[in-house]
């Protein structure tokens, strides 16, 4: 009797249709186009129909390749030395040559690692800035994601106790949260600015003007590792929220035993606390992850990718190809690498969470 | 506990806790009030006042001048009419889409549903950064009915802002566990009485939704005013319908004229700070209720 009351084709149909249709045609449709996109030359606007490429695409962004050079030598069988540096051969005589060396054409050296008895072994690849933004943008997620969870762990555990005003404090904690990453971007980059930068004045203040001033964002050693902290500073009261109500699901008379037992605060955590926030601590670290890994206003507003690529991230140079220079193939290719990262990711959320029950 | 029935250990121990804090909150909110005093300052004042305590506080040569400026820069009543009427009409269309598409899920047996159900889960993983590039491509070749008849192609419109982003699985999904928690007697009881199911959604369901209609507008807003920057950037050249955010741009240029800056960084995020306090308990609730389920 129940199922022909709850039975309803048509209204269902009707009701879950719009929502379905919008996520099919603006979600799905394009997920399945990138993975298109990537096997051809598509660009945005082109007088030409576009091709299949098979995997160029692909092997345009990880090309790379090894190259181990002996030092140069001269006649009388000595190293070449010149400022104290062994002399190794031109890099160009074995990019530039298509027919011998089809393997190192065109790519660049990305960095070296020197071997003992004077070789050298040349890392090549095809396209530098964009491992550079993937290297970043993983320096980013690992970096950023232990400590920001962390940090938000510490705030939740302070913000948890019972003492006057603490709702105040939780308030305060909580409001970068609501302001724009791009708002907070811009306004940063002012604190981070080498003159006359609020962060400066502070640790000059701080250290009876001892440290130097830095030009944090001009700098390939600060920019960033600066992002990092600034990213950190508006997202962690986000993530202190989803610890607290983590902690609020641990049962108090837990606690109450463990007071009743003499447990040290360490061993309250390490034994009630901790195992209560299993699942909890999953979920930050993939949504942390999640977060990071599709970093981009930071970048856009504050560094354009620079000074000298160290701030490039993967979807800053998505938009870079995709939009800025049209090349819808080149920016899908990037997506669905980015995809598979976030897959990844998420298969890693279903098997944890699903090993303990 | 009162005070007098403390210890001095405890006492000492309390006030340490309230310093640490308050030293804390000092690190969250004095960028903010940095940026609220810097906006009210000339420029050679702003940049001198870094070097003491004086860039947190309202003083020297204070003024709206830098709002003027601004406002002549940049024509910031629209971008501020374009992301409230972009935000507004996606929220709206959202709750309803969202809710009755949960409500369906919920209450009603149809053919399809568990195929459907997967799908929208399976976007859930699916950041929009992955499928911006062919969007872009997709939208350019949309068709849209105007009083000119059909045109083709979205860019550079209202409606480019805000269709793609109406639904997406998280909305669904809240809808979808705050429905399962509602007594479903009262529903069937409604379908024996002969009501539609349109009825029960308008007439049953959503007054008793308040909670989780707070929580999905909230975080609505959240996205569509503070974070629409990467996508009107793509879709967006004419400056008529562009949103605040993208805006800022204005201000991008060689010798960057800080004190407008600041006093544009405010306009847009004062009536969010403002809508915050009023409804903090609501928007940390929204917050929690995004942990709840992973």
């Amino acid at each position: 009797m129940s199922t022909s009351i709850k039975r309803g084709n048509v209204a269902g149909w009707l009701m879950a249709g719009p929502a379905f249709f919008l996520i099919c045609l603006f979600l799905i449709l394009p997920f399945f186009m990138a993975i298109w996109f990537s096997f051809t030359d598509q660009r945005l606007i082109s007088p030409n129909e576009p091709e299949f490429v098979g995997t160029r695409n692909y092997e345009r962004l990880f090309g790379m390749s090894l190259l181990t050079l002996d030092a140069q030598t001269d006649e009388s069988g000595a190293v070449k030395m010149k400022d104290g540096e062994p002399v190794y051969p031109r890099l160009r005589s074995y990019t530039r040559d298509k027919d011998t060396y089809p393997e190192y054409f065109r790519k660049r050296q990305w960095f070296t690692i020197d071997r003992s008895d004077n070789r050298r072994t040349f890392v090549l690849a095809s396209d530098i800035v964009f491992l550079k933004a993937v290297k970043n943008t993983l320096m980013f997620v690992a970096i950023v994601a232990p400590v920001q969870s962390g940090l938000a762990l510490l705030l939740a555990l302070l913000i948890n106790q019972k003492v006057r005003g603490i709702n105040i404090f939780r308030t305060i904690y909580f409001m970068p949260v609501v302001i724009s990453m791009v708002v907070v971007s811009m306004l940063w980059r002012f604190i981070y600015d080498g003159q006359n930068g609020l962060l400066n004045n502070i640790l000059g203040f701080l250290s009876f003007g001892y440290l130097e001033p830095v030009n944090w964002l001009g700098n390939t050693a600060t920019a960033l590792p600066s992002i990092m902290a600034m990213s950190i500073w508006q997202g962690v009261g986000f993530f202190m929220i989803i610890w607290l109500s983590g902690l609020q699901t641990i049962p108090p008379t837990l606690y109450e035993a463990s007071r009743i037992e003499g447990a040290s605060g360490w061993q309250t955590f390490r034994y009630v606390t901790w195992p209560g926030l299993r699942n909890t601590a999953i979920l930050v670290m993939i949504v942390i992850t999640m977060q990071a890994f599709t970093l981009y206003p930071q970048i856009a507003v504050m560094t354009s990718g620079g000074p000298l690529d160290s701030t490039q991230s993967i979807v800053f140079q998505m938009v870079e190809r995709g939009y800025e220079k049209q090349d819808i193939s080149g920016g899908s290719t990037i997506s669905v690498f980015l995809f598979l990262f976030v897959l990844t990711i998420s298969l890693l959320q279903g098997f944890l969470t699903r090993k303990k029950s | 506990m009162s005070m007098h029935t403390m210890s001095l250990g405890q006492q000492s121990r309390l006030l340490g806790r309230y310093l640490l804090l308050m030293f804390i909150a000092c690190i969250f909110i004095f960028p903010i009030v940095f940026m609220m005093m810097s906006s009210l300052k000339p420029d050679f004042q702003l940049l001198s006042d870094t070097a003491s305590i004086r860039a947190f506080l309202p003083v020297g040569d204070i003024s709206l001048d830098n709002y003027r400026a601004a406002f002549d820069r940049a024509p910031i009543g629209l971008f501020i009419f374009n992301s409230i009427f972009i935000t507004a009409t996606t929220l709206l269309l959202s709750l309803f889409l969202a809710s009755v598409a949960a409500f369906s899920f919920v209450f009603i047996d149809w053919r399809g549903k568990s195929f459907v159900l997967a799908i929208v889960v399976a976007t859930y993983i699916l950041p929009f950064e992955t499928v911006a590039v062919p969007l872009l491509l997709l939208v350019n070749k949309l068709p849209w009915l105007s009083s000119e008849g059909v045109t083709w192609g979205w860019l550079n419109s209202y409606q480019v802002q805000i269709i793609p982003w109406v639904v997406r699985a998280l909305e669904i999904f809240l809808f979808v566990q705050y429905f399962k928690d509602l007594p479903k007697d009262l529903v069937e009881a409604a379908r024996v009485d002969g009501a539609s199911w349109f009825q029960i959604y308008y007439k049953i369901v959503m007054p008793l939704s308040g909670p989780v209609i707070a929580t999905v507008a909230i975080l609505k807003f959240l996205e569509m005013y503070n974070n629409q920057f990467i996508w009107p950037t793509m879709v967006v050249q004419e400056e008529g319908y562009r949103p605040i955010m993208v805006g800022l741009q204005y201000f991008f240029q060689l010798n960057t004229p800080w004190g407008e800056v600041m006093a544009y960084l405010t306009i847009i995020t004062l009536p969010v700070l403002v809508f915050y306090l009023a409804l903090q308990r609501a928007f940390i609730a929204s917050i929690a209720s995004t942990g709840v389920k992973g």
